[in-house]
């Protein structure tokens, strides 16, 4: 899958994907590597795997390609990162939750629904005024359901960043 | 009964022990106690030195002399804090050191007690690896640990971060062996790599061979001289690959860069082929990225894979240990027709030599000249930064690359003298010179009394020009002569304050007194000062404008008022 071109000069949406030691410090050492350069992270994941002694991390990170394959490398060096990879431009499993609350009257509740229906999203809490929306996807999709409930004003938009996993008998 | 096991502090110093640490150079505070006590009546040599940054630079300097890792102690809070830029300088030079900081308890982190610092916060973009210890019973793997990481691969340096109640705690006795299973050395090429760059090279008219630190860190100087011979290519060397090749091999053009010797530069002007041995591209050396070597064919070999294609985009990245892949290299090349080319660079070095004014006023051009004589070439020389730094550069021609000894990626001032000190101490019985400048000198000349403590004949050559030489340069060439905050006035007399340090002046501010005074001082058997007192306004030539050109050498004062570089510092 091609990674989303968001700029003029190259810069492109990154998919990174890390395994890391579970030690204090390692988030640090992975954060700094990138805002030494000035990179901004869109949105970044730690969760445990199923090895206790690590962790993997998925980072989605804006950049042209150049400056990111530098910062692979960086990462690379790491001596708690055992490997970094930039799975933007390969074909893999990857999946994003969002939570949204939108203003929603009565009157507009079928509307709503109708929407959610075409997403595949989930109403998760309803009152008077509001309704909640959980919704799970690619990014891209999640981005598509965004601008569809902005007609309803988004109260709150909670996302919880992206993971992925390579697909088939090749490991991540 | 059992017997009483050791403490933490007591397993770290077993463990340095065994790791052949002769010296720790440090300073010690309330969270260090329990560390310092370990070294009580142990085979191990305690440097009390007069400054945290002191005693990292003494490790860093005892490190490039002998190959060896460094080892500093200090305490928690300011004691850490001062170790920063003695980090920094390391990292940026990969430099092993073992950095042990004292810690409050650690129940106490982050609750700002007396003397406690997020040191391993502060210091996690100066080092190559860094620990906090919370289990005592980690300290014999950590402490291995920190030894490979410090001296393997692209070495650097490692920070433990110890607390005092884990020092202090007993330790139930576990194994030491490493867990490191995202950490790996590069050694070997791959072959088809090695293939390409021979073939490469056999094409190749006008081949540059440029060597780095990573070639001296390596040990590749048999390598490099038997590459360059068989290929007939001439070779430049960057500020820390000085004396890989010895600067005195006829194919040798010295030190290349903003400084460098016209006709290394020229050279790189010319080369259609330059292949860099353990040197990362730096901006002193490029210049101008987008017009560096542009026709030429460019290799470079690197045990780090970060720095191929860094900042100049290589036709050949061959990531690997330098020696390792030299000797892979080696039986494949053939001879190489560069006598047109070879003939070109001789004729380079003879139009365009280093030189200096000799009228006038005593010039530091001369003094270190006349000291490169004196010594043969066989003296370890540090330095500080600025033009000191420099012109010792063009004119000690180094033999060996553990003989020059200067911060180079950092550029920190205050760092010739600590290294001369740990220098020699690595290299007993030889002669070790820290040149260094007015005001570099004063920021570390505390550590005249760990020199006059410790005995050793340590030579300190004060290029004293009154001024922060290379910022008043960069005024005088860029800033219309404009001076701002470069006037050393209030200097004190350097022969009297090495007087009260017990250590012997000399003052040198003739030219006829050059080679007499030296000679004294080297003949002095223990530690002297000489305060050459030199020409205030000399500015050093060759200088290719920061981010200019390389064809847009400078190669004596210009007549013209010159544009700001565009480049860094």
């Amino acid at each position: 899958m091609p990674a989303e071109i968001t700029g003029g000069n190259g810069a492109a949406r990154h998919s990174i994907s890390l395994y890391v030691a579970n030690k204090p410090g390692v988030l640090i050492r992975i954060a700094l590597v990138f805002s030494r350069r000035g990179y901004n992270i869109d949105s970044l994941v730690v969760s445990e795997t199923e090895d206790p002694g690590f962790s993997r991390m998925n980072i989605v990170a804006t950049g042209d390609r150049a400056t990111l394959e530098q910062i692979i490398k960086q990462l690379n060096k790491l001596v708690d990162v055992i490997h970094a990879r930039d799975y933007s431009y390969e074909d893999v499993i990857q999946k994003e939750l969002a939570l949204f609350k939108i203003d929603c009257a009565p009157e507009r509740r079928a509307e709503a629904l109708q929407v959610m229906e075409a997403f595949k999203a989930k109403t998760i809490d309803l009152s008077e005024r509001t309704l909640a929306v959980e919704v799970t996807g690619s990014s891209e999709k999640l981005d598509a359901l965004e601008t569809m409930l902005r007609s309803f004003h988004i109260r709150e938009m909670v996302r919880t960043g992206k993971v992925l996993m390579a697909r088939g008998e090749a490991a991540t | 009964m059992a017997v009483q096991e050791k403490t933490g502090a007591e397993a770290l110093v077993d463990i340095m022990i065994e790791e052949g640490v002769e010296y720790i150079f440090g300073l010690p505070g309330g969270s260090a106690i329990p560390l310092f006590d370990a070294l009580v009546g142990r085979n191990i040599k305690l440097v009390l030195t007069r400054h945290e940054q002191g005693a990292v630079h003494m490790a860093d300097g005892y490190a490039r002399a002998t190959g060896k890792t460094g080892v500093a102690l200090v305490t928690s809070g300011p004691g850490a804090t001062n170790t920063v830029t003695g980090l920094f300088t390391a990292l940026m030079d990969s430099i092993p050191l073992v950095v042990v900081t004292g810690q409050m308890p650690a129940w106490t982190l982050g609750l700002d007690a007396f003397q406690e610092a997020d040191v391993s916060g502060i210091t996690y973009p100066c080092v190559k690896h860094s620990y906090l210890v919370k289990d005592v019973d980690d300290i014999p793997r950590i402490m291995r640990e920190a030894f490979f990481l410090a001296s393997s691969g692209r070495p650097g340096p490692v920070l433990i971060d110890m607390p005092k109640n884990v020092s202090g705690a007993r330790i139930s006795p576990k194994a030491d062996t490493m867990q490191l299973p995202g950490y790996s050395v590069p050694k070997a090429a791959q072959d088809a790599e090695v293939a390409r760059a021979a073939t490469l090279l056999a094409a190749a008219k006008r081949p540059l061979l440029l060597v780095g630190h990573g070639a001296a860190i390596s040990g590749a100087a048999t390598e490099v001289r038997a590459l360059a011979e068989t290929l007939q290519a001439p070779v430049v060397n960057t500020l820390l690959g000085k004396g890989v090749l010895p600067e005195t091999h006829e194919l040798n053009l010295g030190m290349l860069g903003m400084h460098g010797t016209a006709y290394a530069n020229k050279a790189i002007i010319d080369c259609d082929l330059i292949m860099s041995i353990g040197s990362r591209w730096d901006d002193r050396i490029v210049s101008k990225y987008d017009e560096f070597c542009v026709n030429a064919v460019k290799i470079h070999i690197d045990i780090d894979a970060a720095e191929i294609n860094k900042v100049v985009k290589v036709d050949l990245g061959i990531v690997g240990d330098a020696k390792t892949v030299l000797r892979q290299l080696l039986p494949r090349l053939v001879k190489g027709d560069t006598a047109d080319w070879v003939r070109q660079t001789k004729r380079w070095r003879r139009d365009f030599p280093l030189k200096f004014q000799k009228e006038g006023k005593l010039r530091a051009q001369q003094v270190i000249q006349e000291l490169y004589r004196l010594t043969g070439g066989k003296a370890i020389v540090t330095t500080d930064v600025g033009q000191h730094q420099m012109w010792a550069a063009q004119f000690i021609l180094s033999e060996s690359g553990r003989d020059w000894i200067s911060s180079g990626g950092a550029g920190t001032m205050g760092f010739g003298l600590p290294s001369a000190i740990g220098a020699q101490l690595g290299r007993p019985g030889e002669t070790v010179v820290a040149i260094v400048g007015d005001g570099g000198f004063q920021m570390t000349l505390s550590e005249l009394a760990t020199l006059f403590n410790l005995k050793i004949p340590v030579k300190i050559l004060v290029i004293n020009n009154h001024y922060l030489g290379m910022v008043r340069q960069w005024q005088n060439l860029f800033y219309d002569n404009r001076y701002s905050g470069v006037d050393l006035e209030g200097n004190p007399d350097f022969v009297k304050l090495a007087g009260a340090y017990g250590i012997k002046g000399f003052r040198i501010s003739r030219s006829a007194d050059v080679r007499r005074v030296l000679k004294a001082a080297l003949d002095h058997p223990g530690p002297a000062l000489i305060d050459a007192e030199v020409e205030q306004h000399d500015n050093v030539f060759p200088m290719i404008p920061a981010g200019a050109a390389h064809k847009d050498m400078l190669l004596g004062p210009p007549r013209r008022v010159l544009e700001k570089p565009t480049g860094g510092t």
